[in-house]
């Protein structure tokens, strides 16, 4: 366990991103929270039940026997109308998954954090985003962090985002890479989160006895699709609830991350595209190559879920080389971030170069020379970075 | 004394003639009253009695899974605490999802000592898919995945026994009840109820597809499976096992047996095996009566 020293709030202290994430949950004050043990999110779940058990938070701690229970439990607590809370990775999330699905269909806002982690096999416990491309049709939307201070302010947001949209939020960092970084964190103070997210008082879900509602019904054919179109139509929605929430928590306290949804800085004609911790790496190669032929801008994607696809093509506009990295691979095709780029790209009839990096699965190194490859190929050919003894294989090459 | 007229399982919902359950629902919620919360796991009732927009139910009610109803309902009692709010949570699951696929998150409810009624209605099959064998089911049934063959006839292995299961989780309350007892099964709800903790009940829910029989004989198949002695009628309070319900000589199984389709294949021999292990299950209870406490609570 770490994190003896005591924590203050209202002051920049340093600690890990797991203890940011926790610190942030309790000013948020779940009144519910089940959690099961899974690697590398364990700390967030050790610090919680921390600070539950020394009475610095409460809230009612289900310590469930599996991932699957513990966001069926957290379904369970927000049918019935309390905010809730949950942390998972890698296996955890995709055991979930069935309820993932059963909790966002029926409009129950709630905030998981995400130590995102490869998927088995082989067994694997280092960072990459399997885990979130294997969420990406649950219908929840997911927030990805760069460092301590924006996992810290995410789940704050998230909890405004997520009851404002009436859909369930994955706040992500990249497992051990962001997880368990130790940074400076301003560690913020109750009273004005509390303000800031308000008291969660839902009119559309919860069991009282008094005013009887029947939650999870079937639905037929003659339904079913009209909510799947709800959900969409919330999904679309939740783009302005994101951005707003970012914007209002700017002036509240007076931090950002781009527009909430995408983070770019600088515009050039040459263009990397990324989620997620490495976006830090990135942002300093930026800076080392500005001015030069291989000068390019870093375009951070924060939501993923829902794709911001009129803000991305906006920022591509001038583009005319474009390289996307993913930290996954949708087997049999190519990474999901690539799909997603490509597929508003030609929706919206660019034509511009693209090609895909795929990189640090399951933790494999990303180094700065690995980078500086991609930097140097952008709108070129895809690889995949790093494989079979440090090569750089093309996509091409993969037979 | 009767039963309070009060319903909280309208009229007009969708099951089979002759089905078992709405019975149940009926007794376990007049017993229960208003301040209830339901949790529904998959299975027939959650589709015959919510088709969107319509639902039979005058209780709030959640439905999530199949598999999750106990941790569903662990989330609801959470929930409740917090709000400062005390009111019944029941669960109703059947057997496919209590004895099978919802057995781990039913085994961790009861471990965490959740204040809530689990209540499986035990029509011994996967009735809702279409009558296929779950570990509930009876020894030699007929199922559609335990077909009666040249090679093998019906099912291999007997019922598992899940109220011994749950009772040894240390529940203070763990009871069986068939709904022809109605004033059994209503009492053993009011008395769970009174109970904190996490309990649970098994009642008998015959299925008039599954089981074939008639839609006029559900009670009348019940009351002969409790008089052979096939499905007991006990409960086991904080580990001391009473058997509620005494025939004063037990009836035949085969009587019981050859009401049923599902049972109409089975030779002398078969039904011989089955007697056996009803006459040695049924001493057996009568010896844990004996003990003060059958199970360590």
């Amino acid at each position: 366990m770490v994190g003896i020293k005591k924590v203050e709030y209202g002051k920049k202290q340093v600690l890990s991103t797991s203890d940011a994430i926790a610190y942030a949950v309790r000013l948020c004050e779940p009144k519910v929270t089940a959690v099961y043990p899974i690697t590398p999110q364990t700390w967030i779940a050790e610090k919680i039940t921390e600070l539950i058990n020394n009475g610095e938070m409460d809230s009612e701690l289900i310590l469930v026997e599996s991932e699957h229970s513990s966001c069926s439990a957290i379904l369970g607590a927000a049918a019935t109308g309390v905010r809730t809370f949950s942390a998972t990775s890698s296996q955890g999330l995709a055991l979930m998954n069935e309820v993932l699905h059963v909790l966002s269909g029926m409009r129950l806002p709630s905030v998981f954090a995400i130590a995102s982690r490869a998927l088995s096999s082989p067994i694997n416990i280092w960072a990459d985003h399997s885990d979130m491309m294997n969420s990406r049709d649950t219908s929840w939307i997911q927030l990805f962090c760069e460092s301590a201070q924006e996992a810290h302010d995410t789940i704050i947001q998230a909890y405004k985002i997520s009851e404002k949209a009436l859909l369930p939020v994955f706040v992500v960092v990249d497992g051990y890479t962001l997880s368990h970084v130790y940074e400076p964190v301003f560690i913020e103070t109750k009273q004005k989160v509390k303000s800031f997210i308000g008291d969660y008082k839902p009119t559309h879900a919860y069991l009282d006895p008094k005013k009887p509602m029947t939650q999870g019904p079937i639905g037929y054919p003659s339904e079913y699709m009209d909510f799947k179109l709800e959900q969409q139509r919330a999904m679309n929605k939740a783009l302005n609830v994101i951005k707003e929430t970012n914007r209002k928590f700017k002036i509240k306290f007076g931090r950002s991350y781009g527009n909430g949804l995408i983070d770019e800085r600088v515009r050039s004609k040459r263009v990397i595209i990324a989620m997620g911790s490495m976006c830090t790496t990135l942002r300093g190669l930026e800076k080392k190559y500005k001015k030069t032929k291989y000068e390019f801008s870093l375009i951070k994607i924060k939501s993923f879920r829902p794709f911001p696809k009129k803000e991305l093509l906006r920022a591509l506009s001038n583009a005319t080389d474009i390289a996307v990295i993913d930290r996954a691979m949708s087997y049999g095709n190519a990474g999901p971030l690539f799909i997603e780029v490509s597929s508003a790209l030609g929706e919206a009839g660019y034509r511009k170069r693209i090609n895909n990096f795929i990189v640090g699965l399951g933790g494999r190194e990303a180094r700065i020379k690995d980078f500086e490859f991609i930097i140097k190929n952008i709108g070129r050919e895809s690889y995949w970075i790093n494989v079979n003894g440090g090569k750089n294989i093309s996509f091409s090459a993969v037979i | 004394m009767g039963l309070p007229k009060e319903e909280f399982y309208v009229s007009g919902a969708r099951n089979c003639a002759g089905c078992g359950f709405p019975t149940i629902i009926r007794i376990v919620t007049k017993a229960a009253g208003k301040n209830t919360i339901i949790v529904n796991a998959t299975g027939c009732m959650e589709v015959v009695s919510t088709p969107y927009p319509q639902t039979a139910w005058k209780l709030p009610w959640v439905h999530a899974a199949f598999e999750n109803a106990a941790a569903v309902a662990s989330g609801v009692e959470a929930a409740l605490k917090k709000l400062k709010k005390d009111a019944n949570v029941i669960v109703f699951g059947g057997d496919g999802g209590t004895y099978d696929i919802g057995f781990q998150a039913l085994s961790g409810m009861m471990e965490r000592g959740h204040n809530v009624l689990y209540i499986c209605y035990d029509n011994e099959a996967y009735e809702n898919t279409g009558i296929q064998r779950s570990s509930s089911t009876p020894k030699f049934s007929w199922t559609t995945t335990t077909p009666i063959g040249k090679k093998i006839r019906g099912k291999r292995r007997w019922k598992k026994p899940i109220t011994e299961i749950m009772a040894a989780h240390g529940s203070p309350f763990v009871a069986t009840a068939s709904p022809h007892l109605h004033m059994d099964l209503f009492n053993k709800v009011k008395k769970a109820l009174s109970i904190k903790g996490p309990k649970f009940m098994k009642v008998l829910s015959p299925c008039v597809i599954g089981w074939k029989i008639p839609s006029n004989k559900t009670i009348e198949v019940e009351e002969l499976a409790v008089e052979s002695g096939v499905f007991p009628i006990y409960e086991i309070v904080n580990g001391k096992l009473t058997i509620n319900y005494k025939p004063k000589k037990l009836r035949p199984v085969k009587e019981y047996l050859m009401m049923q389709g599902r049972f109409k294949h089975l030779n002398e021999k078969e039904i011989r095996s089955i007697q056996e292990r009803v006459n040695k299950y049924w001493k057996y209870l009568l010896n844990l009566e004996k003990l003060d406490n059958a199970f360590f609570v």
